[in-house]
């Protein structure tokens, strides 16, 4: 008997893209026509030094909504990271008011947002228990152990710090901060390990299928640990570069953070369900943020809550495309 | 043959769960280069034995040698990397990774650290073509059709350097073509060697494909046989342990009669119906009483049909007529306040609420079509539930258990029940029978053929064309999205005639099985 051959499959012109990169796509047009408008608007907008500010504006943003990320691409989620954010910079100010060695400064402050991390993602797998409680958990715990330091904000004085917040580094005419190399390395180093690192592969197969991929002998429970960790790590560098930022430490700073980065990630085109995503899409979203509020300084008649207007209506578009895309795949 | 050593020795195995004893002192075993079939109805123990083997469950008693060792393995992963692989009826691969990666997930090749995406495109290409399939490998899994995937876990599961492959019912979602693939890679893995442990509810693969066959049934060991030795009905009787002139008994008194039920207005009628990119515009008159049987393989549109006729999917052409008066019916509430109802081909999804209670599964329609303010009294839902756990012998036969503590078989009754319980003019039942066992599968054929007495209209679904024929009055044939034949099911109507309707035109005689 004959068989008819399987696997038939039309082929694809050149000029289509395939359907997992349209979301990016998607933002990466927007940003353009954004940008697009800011240069015809605006004539100062077209010096690069614009796009340079962005970056220097949101490093700690970017840094953060790069943990994001891998929890959202296993399906997770993980609302403790402005609170994370927020102790990460505490704790620094204070250690820094009490004299103590910079390094030590920076290697205890990069600790607490990992542990914590790790402690939730221990709860979320053993106890299998929905992420978003228990890093609600963690946001309240955390912004508690902000006010308990100290209730009012404490300023860094020390001379590493004021460096960090202060150097130049230039290019050209412009200049970019510190802040932006480490977010920018954070990026890449984040890149590799979704694409090029078994970690990075199996957050992906997770979030597609976390039975299939408990039954294709994946480590499913030290990779959804894994990335709760990471995503404090990044809280953590975000922490001390937003400490660089504003040269102090205050309690009530980053509140509502989580929710910019969560918008950010979504907006780069990474599916709250988890599985499909990537760190450039998540790049793109913070950029899509920085040039909004851009935009909105430019014109200087509107209200910065017009940030927020913009981002809601855009976070709207985003997952009904995501929504168009998933549809059409069926 | 008997001085060979075979590679897998299961003995004595029991397996209790609590108020069940799903598996009592079962022996099997496994020889190299051999399809061995597993065979049972739902609730033998077959799922249970496979589990034991591939240590998602622990057992109480017995011991499991594989290559002469004793092994006990701490779950599939494990099992998996001793060279005993899994391949499940329901895919299980990540469908928005590339197919390459569903291959190698876990063992990618590595190049200083990174995983080299170069090489494991090209691994995996190699190890689809031993299997004679060539497809882009860099292409999501998920936009390849579940044929495709199936293969893609046969792959993987055989590119672990398996010496046992367990095939668990791989076949149940796939048509004619697709099988008749599947089963030439089995041999061909069989002959390099492998032992493959075959599930599956269809005797003709397992005639076709199968050296050796174990029965089961309700966890104990019936026999093992070697293929050649056990004919059919034999085999069935070993299945079911009754003897099994039920079926024939089905024939004579279904005592089918196309000229009665023609008679008279139709109940429901397709006028040109249609809908763009599912099903090319077709005319279908059901009367009340009639089995109209709708043939035809996977991804003909039979399914498609149904959903226009309950509403699932709107029509953008042509009209419905339900007694005598043109109709348009939007959704499945429109649907049900004219008494149609859709027993869905897949009760796990779109079909049964798992942890629900088998009362609280049957209600829901009826608590549907009453509207939430007045809801059944507690005494009259216990009574119609018990009534209809009896009429359909749902085992076991407690109200109050969830669902999805229920083997297939059963399930499917629990959704025909609760569909009954609101005592529609038209049933539809797409593949009611898939997947569950031949008991369960004649108690359900008989209850068609009753209901259509009792003036039921029938629109039913399958891809069986033998049960197709046995309930029907009249077969509608699908092919290519298109309504191509109406068979009045007389005499002359054989599987024969009606394959060819299926097969007319392009399609070559791709079928052997149906």
């Amino acid at each position: 008997m004959t068989t008819t051959p399987l696997a038939v499959r039309a082929d694809r012109a050149w000029w289509r893209v395939p359907q997992r990169h349209v979301p990016v796509l998607a933002t990466f047009v927007l940003l353009l026509v954004m940008y697009g408008v800011g240069v015809s608007q605006y004539r100062a907008f077209s010096n690069i030094q614009v796009v340079f500010n962005i970056f220097i504006d949101n490093g700690f943003l970017l840094v953060v909504a790069v943990g994001m990320t891998f929890v959202i691409l296993t399906g997770g989620i993980d609302l403790s990271v402005g609170s994370v954010v927020a102790m990460t910079a505490m704790v620094s100010a204070s250690l820094l008011r009490d004299g103590v060695n910079p390094a030590l400064v920076l290697v205890v402050a990069l600790l607490i947002g990992p542990t914590l991390g790790f402690a939730m993602g221990c709860v979320i797998h053993f106890f299998d228990i929905q992420p978003f409680i228990v890093t609600l958990a963690g946001m309240f715990f955390a912004r508690g152990m902000c006010t308990w330091i100290s209730s009012t904000s404490i300023p860094i004085t020390e001379g590493f710090w004021t460096s960090a917040a202060q150097e130049r580094i230039r290019i050209g005419e412009n200049f970019v901060s510190v802040s932006v190399l480490i977010a920018l390395a954070v990026v890449g180093v984040a890149a590799f390990t979704l694409a090029y690192t078994r970690l990075g592969r199996n957050v992906y197969a997770i979030g597609g299928n976390p039975q299939s991929a408990l039954l294709m002998g994946l480590p499913v429970g030290r990779t959804k640990i894994a990335v709760y960790t990471i995503s404090g790590l990044c809280s953590a560098v975000g922490g001390i570069l937003l400490s660089f930022y504003t040269l102090s430490g205050a309690p009530l700073i980053a509140v509502g953070m989580e929710l910019d980065v969560i918008a950010a990630v979504v907006i780069g085109g990474t599916l709250l369900t988890g599985g499909s995503g990537y760190v450039f899409g998540t790049v793109l979203g913070v950029l899509v943020l920085g040039v909004i509020q851009t935009l909105i300084t430019f014109d200087g008649t509107l209200s910065s809550w017009w940030t927020k207007i913009v981002i809601g209506a855009l976070l709207f578009a985003f997952i009904l495309l995501q929504r168009l895309v998933g549809i059409r795949k069926k | 043959m008997s001085q060979r050593h075979p590679v897998l020795t299961m003995t004595a195995i029991s397996k209790h769960f609590p108020g069940v004893r799903a598996l009592d002192g079962v022996d099997f075993r496994l020889f190299p280069g051999e399809v061995h079939a597993l065979m049972g109805e739902n609730g033998a123990g077959k799922s249970t034995l496979i589990k034991v083997l591939t240590g998602v469950y622990g057992t109480d008693a017995g011991t499991i040698t594989l290559d002469g060792t004793q092994v006990s393995f701490t779950g599939p992963m494990q099992a998996a990397a001793a060279g005993v692989s899994t391949v499940y009826q329901e895919v299980n691969l990540c469908t928005n990774l590339s197919v390459a990666e569903n291959i190698f997930i876990g063992r990618e090749p590595r190049r200083g650290g990174a995983i080299n995406w170069r090489q494991m495109r090209r691994q995996a290409q190699e190890a689809l073509a031993r299997l004679d399939l060539h497809i882009d490998v860099s292409e999501l899994l998920g936009s390849y059709s579940l044929a495709v995937q199936q293969m893609v876990a046969i792959a993987r599961a055989v590119d672990v350097q398996a010496r046992v492959l367990i095939l668990d019912e791989p076949t149940s979602s796939l048509d004619a073509d697709e099988v008749a693939q599947l089963l030439r890679i089995m041999r061909q893995l069989r002959d390099q060697g492998i032992a493959i442990l075959f599930v599956t509810h269809f005797l003709d693969q397992v005639y076709g494909i199968a050296d050796r066959i174990t029965v089961l049934r309700n966890g104990r060991l019936v026999g093992e046989y070697l293929t050649a030795d056990l004919p059919q009905l034999a085999l069935v009787e070993k299945m079911i342990g009754k003897e099994l002139d039920a079926l024939e008994q089905l024939d004579s008194e279904a005592g089918k009669d196309p000229a009665r039920v023609a008679e008279g207005s139709p109940l429901v009628e397709a006028d040109g119906l249609g809908r763009s990119g599912a099903v090319a515009p077709f005319s279908l008159t059901i009367h009340a009483g009639e089995v109209v049987g709708m043939a035809g393989l996977l991804g003909s549109g039979r399914t498609e049909v149904a959903r226009l006729f309950f509403g699932a999917d709107r029509a953008d052409k042509g009209q419905l007529v339900v007694d005598g008066k043109p109709t348009t019916i939007r959704n499945p509430i429109a649907a049900i306040d004219r008494d149609i109802a859709f027993c869905s081909e897949n009760r796990r999804t779109e079909g049964l609420i798992g942890e629900l209670s088998v009362r609280e599964n049957i209600i829901l329609a009826m608590q549907a079509a009453r509207g939430w303010l007045r809801p059944v009294p507690r005494r009259k839902q216990d009574e119609l539930v018990q009534r209809w756990i009896e009429a359909l012998s749902i085992r076991p036969a407690d109200p109050e258990r969830p669902v999805r503590n229920l083997s297939g078989g059963n399930q499917q009754k629990v959704l025909l029940a609760r569909w009954l319980i609101t005592e529609p003019r038209l049933l539809i039942l797409d593949e009611p029978t898939r997947g569950i066992d031949i008991g369960a599968k004649t108690e359900i054929q008989r209850l068609v053929a009753q209901l259509s007495d009792g003036g039921m209209a029938v629109l039913f679904i399958s891809a069986e064309l033998e049960e197709v024929l046995r309930l029907s009055h009249k077969v509608a044939v699908m092919r290519d999205r298109q309504l191509v034949a109406q068979l009045t099911n007389d005499e002359s109507l054989d599987a024969d005639r009606v394959m060819r309707a299926i097969a007319s035109g392009a399609r070559q005689e791709g079928l052997e099985k149906a």
